[in-house]
């Protein structure tokens, strides 16, 4: 029944992206952006067309066999349920106003029609990675996002800067990638199948609980998780992300693909319940990764990456809450998320334009009264992501993790997410008020152009703001049937110590950074400009330094080796033979050089040899 | 008699070419052209109308088959045949040497119908390989590709940078391919030796000699014979040195061809005839091969991200790719052999693909140095897309011909030699690096030059559209192709009896 209806959702970005990609930038930029933003809007319909017939139980729809050998038999196959109707509302739905957005960013720009044509392009292998029924088609999807990530990272390619960021996502996330297919290959060979469906039936049957088979299994897949999800240490490449325009930074790498990891572990639930220490190990990963970032988003003047970090760190909430086997809760944080990074993102993104590409936190600030739309962005998207009580659907989200992280006894990764909440309380304030109060840091700032336009400006920010409220939180459907019962549910014992816990947490991260930012501004300078203060801010500007350590574990060595072997040694070796040839050669030449004299001297020496061998043989003619 | 016309048409096309210079230029690449297409078009036919099931115990394997004898003293016949393996590759022959002559039309200037006669000999060649069953025959065709190819590249290539001259180049590749011709002549005559000593029958039959009972300690060293000969053509390291020199040096259709057919005459020589003549002695030395393949794999990467010449960036990666394909061959695993095949194609699809638009930059900007490309994207129109098409294929981008090959090589190869399949998956890592790579520096980046370069005419637009298509026609549905080869792959899986493979299996639990 519902089939045309999930088709056509991602045929239609597909056919944006065909139409664009033809069309070999001939069509004029109105056109473009008509094109690529209607065939997301048209998505969307589809998408709401396919919840409407949503018959309450998973479907699976198969349009061909891709590869059928033997017993290898994956499919271009859909499996639409409840999380993938959720995923895909959240691509769909939330794509949509960024593509719209983006005809307001974008405009003047050239190549809109290759800009569109990778966004639309990205959203078609999105859906694909959330609606594949096997790891092979997710898998599919999987690349094509990562690729759509790279050339969008890389848009605007004369900066060379750009291209190195674009390859470092591309190749960072491929490392990930090949763990998550090496699983696909354990997978296959222990269970015999890629379906999903079938994985999560056949591997409580044949797998033991702890076992070293379902552990490496899930391991592998979390390999895959941690490169696309940027945790730690796979997640150097997210803030140099950051290159890539503004929507794409709000769609790629704060909506949707970033948290193509937590898709896959929840989808993946069966498996990683059979990998207890795994998934201790994904909490603990989400857990170490939102504080590092946390962190690191203190020390950052660039308002774009002091929103990476942000991302970063709150999908890091996400894994701990998976780690807990809270899955529903990880999907809930993961919608809200997806609006109010978004709304965060864009309104960051109207600041820039008006700015004139302005970017950094020292050169804007004042712009509050300037910039009323993106400032009530900032304060909606940012009071959701310190998660101020009862208003904003962050609040939910992320108290819903810690009381299931509480309520599994994990002490640890509760006072980690606390810890995390009152950094977060920080960095944003400090995001806040450094780019819209204060005194404007360059001409930029003081004389911003604001966006104007009702439809491309106004309307996305608005939508996403009214999503980042409560409103959001309540349109969440819940999907807890979907997945294995978390620990909290059905327990009430200490749930409202725990909101007391977590509202104090968020007050006084707000109230910390009040007295920091307003009050103790010049100390708080002076601390950060000599000393331990100095070596605390580079070392979180640099985010602890990952960075630095790839460069010398890895990238240095390999540049090192490709260097050495530039001319190929080994065939040089393979020269060798030729060489002895022509030393031969070179030898035999200077006998053969026609003097009378040489030739005697020649002759008379080997008669003269003969003779003595003869004479010396035993048995000779003596 | 069809089967002797599919190689005799590239041959009298050839002929024709040559004589029809006398008419001016445009007559030989037409000629060529209809020729080539003549072959596909046969080969289609055959395809459409054969049944490729797999045959019931007693029926011939072959759709086709055709004999007559040549040299009966010592047992030679003229023996043709031909199943869905060697169909599958003649069609490819077919499709790329339209290519091959599309892709020259304005780019070979001088002695036209020579340059054509020569590249439909190469290619009459190749489908003499694709069909001999005598060895003899055999040998004779795998020779017979080498001459007119050495002329392609001594006469109409390009002399790059110090020492590589195109001279040198085809002179190289000449030494290579003959000296390890040779071994494999003597492998052939000691197997026939051997065969006569047994039951005093001068044979070169390939069905005859398959049941040859060769005393053991010779063996492996016909083995290897025939092993080095395929070795040195797929290529394999170290025996590569010839490739990136006459890929660089020969003009595009020469690339082409070279990469696209050449090399697969190779895989195709490991599977039709290294594999099912010394099975056991194959089977031991799989861990041997599957190492050479990793080798490959890894140092045609990493030479690949070290070169500066566009044309011996993608050379590098054709070993890379073909040390895959090895890995596939010598696993004994169904879906790993049909994934070989279904690399074979996508391969020569993406590097013709890669190989032609280096051919059109080099048209356009006269230099295949990428030092100074860069920022191309806004100076061409519509080729930089192209490109990114190919790119991805080569780095085994999902719903590309390749990555489906490469999968299943991975998938059929896992179960017997998990740690070959976790070290070869290492290379799609770095296949990453060397396409983007190639990206980077032609297509993104600063630009090197202003001014706006013409876009591709009709012909180059067409194709790169087809090589596109089929990209990704393969990409999402390999069945057709997998039918048709399903008969050759399933049995020489089964060459392998069980378990021998373990001594490399490393099992995980």
């Amino acid at each position: 029944m519902m089939a045309p209806a999930v088709v056509l959702s991602f045929l239609l970005p597909l056919a944006g992206t065909l139409l664009l990609a033809l069309s070999a930038g001939r069509l004029g930029a109105r056109t473009s952006a008509t094109i690529g933003v209607a065939s997301v809007g048209l998505a969307a319909l589809a998408t709401a067309w396919a919840v409407t017939l949503y018959p309450g139980s998973p479907e699976n729809v198969t349009l061909w066999t891709w590869i059928a050998v033997g017993d290898f038999r994956p499919t271009i196959g859909l499996a639409v349920d409840g999380l993938a109707l959720m995923m895909m509302s959240v691509i769909t739905g939330v794509g949509f106003l960024i593509h719209l957005f983006a005809a307001w960013y974008m405009k003047g720009e050239a190549g809109i029609a290759r800009f569109y044509a990778w966004m639309n392009l990205f959203v078609f292998s999105m859906l694909l990675l959330v609606l594949g029924d096997n790891l092979l088609l997710l898998f599919l999807g999987w690349e094509g996002v990562g690729l759509c990530s790279y050339l969008l990272i890389g848009y605007y390619y004369h900066n060379s800067a750009n291209g190195q960021a674009a390859f470092k996502a591309f190749i960072v996330t491929r490392i990930g990638d090949v763990f998550l297919a090496l699983g696909l290959f354990l997978i296959f060979r222990e269970l015999g199948t890629l379906d999903i469906g079938e994985i999560l039936v056949r591997a409580p049957q044949l797998w033991q609980e702890g076992s070293t088979t379902a552990n490496i299994a899930a391991l592998l897949v979390l390999g895959g998780a941690l490169g696309k999800s940027a945790q730690v240490p796979l997640h150097t490449w997210l803030p140099d992300a950051m290159a890539g325009p503004t929507p794409v930074s709000a769609l790629i790498h704060a909506a949707t693909m970033v948290t193509a990891g937590v898709y896959l572990i929840a989808r993946l639930n069966g498996l990683f319940l059979l990998a207890p220490d795994v998934l201790l190990l994904v909490g603990v990963i989400g857990a170490v990764s939102m504080l590092l970032a946390a962190f690191a988003a203190l020390a950052q003047t660039d308002i774009k990456r002091v929103l990476a970090y942000s991302t970063m760190s709150q999908i890091g909430y996400m894994f701990l809450a998976l780690g807990v086997g809270a899955f529903d809760a990880a999907i809930f944080h993961l919608v809200t998320h997806a609006f109010f990074k978004a709304l965060l993102f864009l309104s960051a993104g109207a600041v820039i334009i008006s700015c004139h590409h302005e970017q950094d936190m020292a050169r804007l600030g004042g712009l509050w009264r300037r910039l009323p739309v993106a400032y009530g962005g900032f304060l909606v998207g940012g009071s959701a992501l310190v998660a101020l009580p009862l208003v904003t659907a962050g609040f939910y989200s992320k108290d819903e993790i810690l009381w299931q992280a509480m309520a599994a006894g994990n002490n640890g990764l509760l006072l980690a997410g606390l810890l995390g909440a009152v950094l977060t309380g920080i960095y944003t304030v400090r995001l806040i008020l450094g780019t819209f109060h204060g005194e404007a840091g360059s001409d930029h700032s003081r004389h911003p152009e604001p966006g104007t336009n009702l439809i491309t400006h106004h309307l996305p920010l608005v939508v996403l703001a009214i999503l980042s409220t409560f409103i959001g939180a309540w349109l969440y459907p819940g999907l807890d049937r979907l997945f294995p019962s978390a620990p909290g549910e059905g327990v009430e014992e200490g749930h409202t110590l725990l909101q007391v816990l977590a509202i104090g947490a968020v007050v006084a991260g707000l109230a910390l950074a009040g007295w920091l930012f307003m009050m103790r501004r010049e100390w708080l300078q002076r601390q950060a400009s000599h000393g331990t203060g100095r070596r605390l801010w580079s070392v979180w500007h640099h985010a602890w330094g990952f960075d630095g350590l790839f460069d010398r574990l890895l990238v240095r060595p390999w540049q090192l080796m490709v260097n050495l072997l530039r001319h190929d040694l080994v065939n040089l070796a393979m020269n060798l033979p030729a060489l002895i040839a022509r030393v031969l050669n070179a030898g035999l030449v200077r006998t053969q050089n026609g003097r009378m004299r040489s030739y005697a001297t020649v002759m008379v020496l080997g008669v003269t040899v003969i003779l003595a061998v003869l004479a010396l043989a035993p048995g000779g003619a003596a | 008699m069809i089967l002797v016309w599919l190689i005799l048409i590239p041959f009298l096309g050839g002929l024709f070419c040559w004589q029809a210079e006398r008419w001016g230029d445009k007559a030989p690449r037409w000629i060529a052209l209809a020729t080539m297409l003549f072959v596909l078009v046969i080969s289609i036919v055959l395809w459409w109308t054969g049944d490729f099931s797999l045959p019931d115990g007693g029926q011939s394997p072959w759709l086709l088959e055709w004999r007559a004898p040549w040299i009966p003293r010592f047992g030679i016949e003229i023996h043709l045949a031909l199943d869905g393996l060697s169909l599958i590759l003649v069609a490819l022959t077919g499709f790329l040497g339209a290519l091959a002559v599309l892709c020259s039309w304005h780019e070979i200037a001088h002695r036209v119908g020579f340059f054509h006669l020569n590249l439909l000999w190469i290619l009459g060649g190749v489908v003499g390989v694709f069909l001999a069953l005598d060895l003899f025959l055999f040998f004779l065709f795998w020779e017979m590709m080498l001459v007119p190819m050495y002329f392609l590249i001594a006469l109409w290539g390009h002399s790059g940078s110090a020492g590589h001259t195109r001279i040198r180049a085809a002179t190289r590749f000449f030494i290579y391919t003959q000296a390890s011709g040779l071994l494999m002549l003597v492998a052939i005559l000691t197997l026939v030796f051997v065969h006569y000593a047994n039951t005093g029958v001068f044979s070169f039959s390939y069905d005859v000699l398959r049941g040859t009972d060769v005393p053991d300690a010779l063996a492996p060293w016909l083995m290897l014979g025939f092993f080095i000969a395929f070795a040195v053509k797929l290529p394999v390291v170290p025996f590569h040195g010839w490739l990136p020199d006459a890929h660089a040096q020969a003009p595009t259709a020469g690339s082409v061809d070279l990469a696209g057919i050449l090399l697969k005459t190779a895989a195709y020589g490991i599977l039709r005839f290294a594999l099912p003549l010394f099975p056991e002695e194959s089977q031991a030395f799989a861990p041997v091969a599957m190492t050479l393949g990793l080798v490959g794999i890894i140092y045609g990467a990493v030479l690949a991200c070290g070169q500066q010449d566009i044309k011996r960036l993608i050379a590098y990666t054709s070993i890379s790719h073909m040390g895959f394909v090895l890995i596939a061959l010598y696993s004994g695993s169904e879906l790993a052999i049909q994934g070989a095949v279904v690399l074979m194609v996508a391969h020569a699809f993406s590097s013709a693909g890669l190989f032609i638009l280096s051919g059109q930059i080099y048209e356009r900007l006269h230099t295949r140095d990428m030092r100074i490309m860069g920022g191309l994207w806004g100076r061409i129109p519509i080729l930089p897309g192209f490109t990114l098409c190919f790119v991805a294929a080569s780095l085994g981008m999902p719903a590309t011909a390749n990555f489906v090959g490469e999968f299943m090589i991975l998938f059929g190869t896992f179960p017997t030699a998990p740690v070959v399949v976790v070290i070869a998956s290492g290379g799609l890592v770095l296949a990453a690096i060397y396409s983007l790579l190639l990206m980077q520096r032609v297509h993104f980046g600063p630009v090197h030059r202003q001014g706006s370069l013409p876009g591709p005419d009709l012909r180059e637009y067409g194709m790169m559209l087809a090589l596109v298509a089929l990209v990704l026609l393969v990409g999402l549905y390999p069945q057709p192709l997998l039918d048709t080869t399903a008969a050759v792959s399933g049995p020489a899986a089964e060459l392998f009896t069980d378990g021998k493979l373990s001594t490399l299996a490393g099992e995980v639990d």
